[in-house]
């Protein structure tokens, strides 16, 4: 732990190694989006796209990085940031690795809320948008209810939680069997997790509430955050006033994944790497919320990339990509945590 | 706790303890009244005295004897010149109380009308068998758990209303349960303890640096500043433990049963730990512990609970008898003096 005092009596600590990797991240994410930029019908040089990007490209490229290209792109690392950070909040909120939003069903959670949308009312992505982000809020509220008593216990909101989601995809399924044909084929794509043909309508809903939620997190809650990881007695015995903080955080958190989805679906499985995969390189203590950030932006993107250009003409949606890395994941963490005997 | 308190005042004051129930320890408060005299007195002039005044008249109907037990402690404190805080309605000689507390879980109630004063400055040691309530106590004493009813009060001011940060810079506790974070060192759990004395702009003074450097001294693991707390064993994790709460740098400590799962050598090392951090700078220190031989060793002042009620404090010598041990433990013993420091010693009596 390094510090940086002031003369004022002002002080702020990091650590070394944890900025070294989120930066790291940080760097590899943005030239991953670049190569994303660059690659399509009409491939760039990356000198060219960072060319256009800072204003200096011709205005065929301006055109096609600016409206096309660059929306999906920003939208990639946004998701792949908020799902990072809430994977991060969730999972030192509830203690348990497994503490994602896809298990905990928040994520499914706003994917009933858009089918409803889709398949009920037929809307447009703005009402696709509120349906996901009431979907998430009610499940949410309705998951905390039942696993409340006496306090919040992590491993009962993980058990609630799976049963929510097992419940939750039935209630799915059937709504894609009662849709239309048309509507059917929209929401599977949906459902999936998809960034295929993403403009600003929807990355700016999503930066907008970023830019409230990541700082109320960050300065806000950050510091609570890391004594509750010690248990809510040892926190509360701190002076952390626990339910508020974790009310505050599990809000903020339900919200970004809500967002998430309504801008590019239910992407699986980020929320749940990231986190773990940034705090094996910082080898920090503590929910490392920024390195998961980083992560989180720089595994979306990269696999979006992976999902746009590996396989040739087929385009695949990105939620496959993550499926089946964050699946190969889930299985290793769960040999791993068997054999320490943990579960 | 299904005695009501009927129950208690029936029991024959001061009469035969034998026949008293193993379940029912009712009787056993009686045997030590000698500051019930002192209760009445100290309702002073205090701007809370009437509140105090009525409470205490509403309880001395109730149950004479519990709140005789109160009385004796706080008769106690005052007489070795603890400073009244009269201005703040505070009971003399003991910053933290508890008065007239339910206190209960869901429906489930553990104690009912709980009257308690820690004495300041000293090292109160709460026992009692199992289920008695004794952590319920504790917990409650650190706003850890709400009273049904009644209130704890610290310094004058209800524990409730107090700021979460200002309450932990004064109070302290070390839970029963804390979970070391995977792959923390010992001096940034130690740190930790710094928290209520931070803020989003002051994350880590040179004071913030002294204090925890000077508390990992206190416990003696500073030697141990760079390892991780999971490769220590058990005794030296639980000495990071108090080293994060005396971090924390507050008057009053409360410990909950903090020797539990150690072996002997290690439960009288982070005894005598306690005791030597009680004898410094004049902190005060509660904890709940299982063992009665050592709350009688190192308790400067014994609460014994039984069923939710306080059944005696005071002094170990003057509390720990061979029929307190028998009314609260339900377990026939003698009693003789620790040829090691000739505090009381619980001998349980031989199989027949």
């Amino acid at each position: 732990m390094s510090v940086i005092r002031t003369g004022a009596g002002l002080s702020v600590t990091y650590r070394p190694r944890a900025l070294l990797v989120g930066g790291a991240c940080l760097v590899l994410a943005l030239v991953a989006a670049v190569f994303a930029i660059g690659s399509g019908e009409y491939p760039m040089a990356p000198a060219d796209v960072v060319r256009t990007l800072v204003g200096q490209g011709d205005p065929a490229d301006a055109f096609i990085v600016q409206e096309l290209r660059l929306p999906r792109t920003v939208t990639a690392l946004l998701v792949g940031t908020a799902l990072g950070l809430c994977g991060a909040v969730f999972q030192a909120v509830v203690r348990n690795p497994l503490g994602s939003p896809d298990i905990l069903g928040f994520t499914n959670g706003a994917a009933t809320g858009a089918l409803v949308v889709i398949v009920v009312a037929g809307g447009g992505s703005a009402f696709l948008a509120g349906g996901a982000v009431l979907g998430a809020v009610v499940v949410s509220g309705l998951i905390y209810a039942l696993a409340w008593k006496r306090g919040m216990h992590g491993y009962r909101l993980v058990l609630v939680g799976v049963g929510a989601t097992a419940i939750l995809t039935g209630v799915n399924s059937y709504l894609i069997t009662r849709a239309q044909i048309t509507e059917a084929s929209r929401a599977v794509l949906w459902m999936t997790g998809s960034l295929d043909g993403r403009g600003w309508s929807n990355a700016l809903p999503l930066l907008a509430g970023m830019a409230v939620l990541v700082p109320l997190v960050l300065f806000g809650c950050a510091r609570a955050l890391r004594m509750m990881e010690m248990g809510d007695d040892a926190a509360y015995a701190l002076g952390v006033r626990v339910e508020r903080t974790r009310l505050a955080l599990l809000g903020a958190g339900v919200l970004l994944v809500a967002l998430s989805a309504a801008a590019a679906g239910p992407v699986s499985f980020v929320a749940l790497t990231a986190p773990q995969l940034a705090r094996r390189l910082t080898k920090a203590p503590g929910p490392n919320l920024v390195p998961a950030m980083c992560m989180g932006a720089v595994l979306l993107v990269t696999a979006d990339l992976v999902a746009q250009r590996a396989f040739g003409d087929h385009q695949l949606p990105v939620g496959v990509i993550t499926g089946v890395l964050g699946g190969g994941y889930l299985v290793w963490l769960l040999a791993t945590e068997r054999r320490a005997g943990r579960i | 706790m299904r005695n009501g308190p009927e129950a208690g005042t029936a029991a024959t004051a001061g009469a035969d303890a034998k026949v008293v129930a193993e379940t029912s320890c009712g009787a056993a408060a009686v045997t030590r009244t000698k500051a019930a005299a002192d209760t009445e007195a100290r309702t002073d002039t205090s701007a809370g005295a009437n509140t105090e005044a009525d409470h205490r008249m509403k309880t001395d109907i109730r149950t004479a004897k519990r709140d005789s037990a109160t009385g004796a402690a706080t008769g106690k404190a005052t007489g070795t010149g603890g400073t009244a805080d009269a201005a703040t309605g505070a009971a003399a000689g003991a910053r933290l109380t508890g008065r007239d507390l339910t206190l209960a879980y869901d429906q489930r109630t553990i104690a009912e009308e709980l009257d308690v004063a820690i004495p300041d400055q000293s090292f109160t040691v709460v026992v009692g068998p199992n289920a008695c309530g004794k952590s319920t106590l504790l917990r409650a004493l650190s706003r850890m758990l709400k009273p049904a009813k009644g209130s704890v009060m610290l310094d004058g001011s209800d524990i409730a209303r107090m700021h979460a940060k200002a309450l932990a810079r004064t109070l302290g506790l070390l839970p029963q349960s804390s979970i070391a974070p995977d792959g923390i060192t010992v001096s940034d759990l130690v740190a930790r303890g710094r928290y209520p004395h931070q803020g989003l702009l002051r994350q880590w003074s040179r004071e913030d640096e002294r204090v925890v450097n000077e508390s990992m001294e206190a416990t003696a693991i500073s030697e141990l500043a760079d390892r991780f707390v999971d490769e220590l064993s058990g005794g030296q994790r639980q000495r990071v433990w108090i080293a994060m709460a005396l971090a924390q740098q507050t008057q009053l400590l409360l410990l909950d049963e903090p020797t539990t799962y150690l072996d002997i050598a290690h439960q009288i090392e982070i005894l005598d730990l306690c005791a030597r951090l009680h004898e410094e700078e004049g902190r005060t220190l509660v904890a709940v512990l299982h063992d009665l031989n050592h709350a009688a060793r190192y308790a400067t002042h014994l609460i014994a609970m039984c069923e939710g009620r306080i059944v005696a404090q005071g002094p170990p010598g003057e509390v720990v008898t061979a029929e307190l041990v028998k009314d609260v433990f339900g377990m026939p013993c003698r009693v003789i003096d620790d040829p090691e420091s000739g505090t009381p010693l619980v001998v349980p009596a031989a199989r027949r």
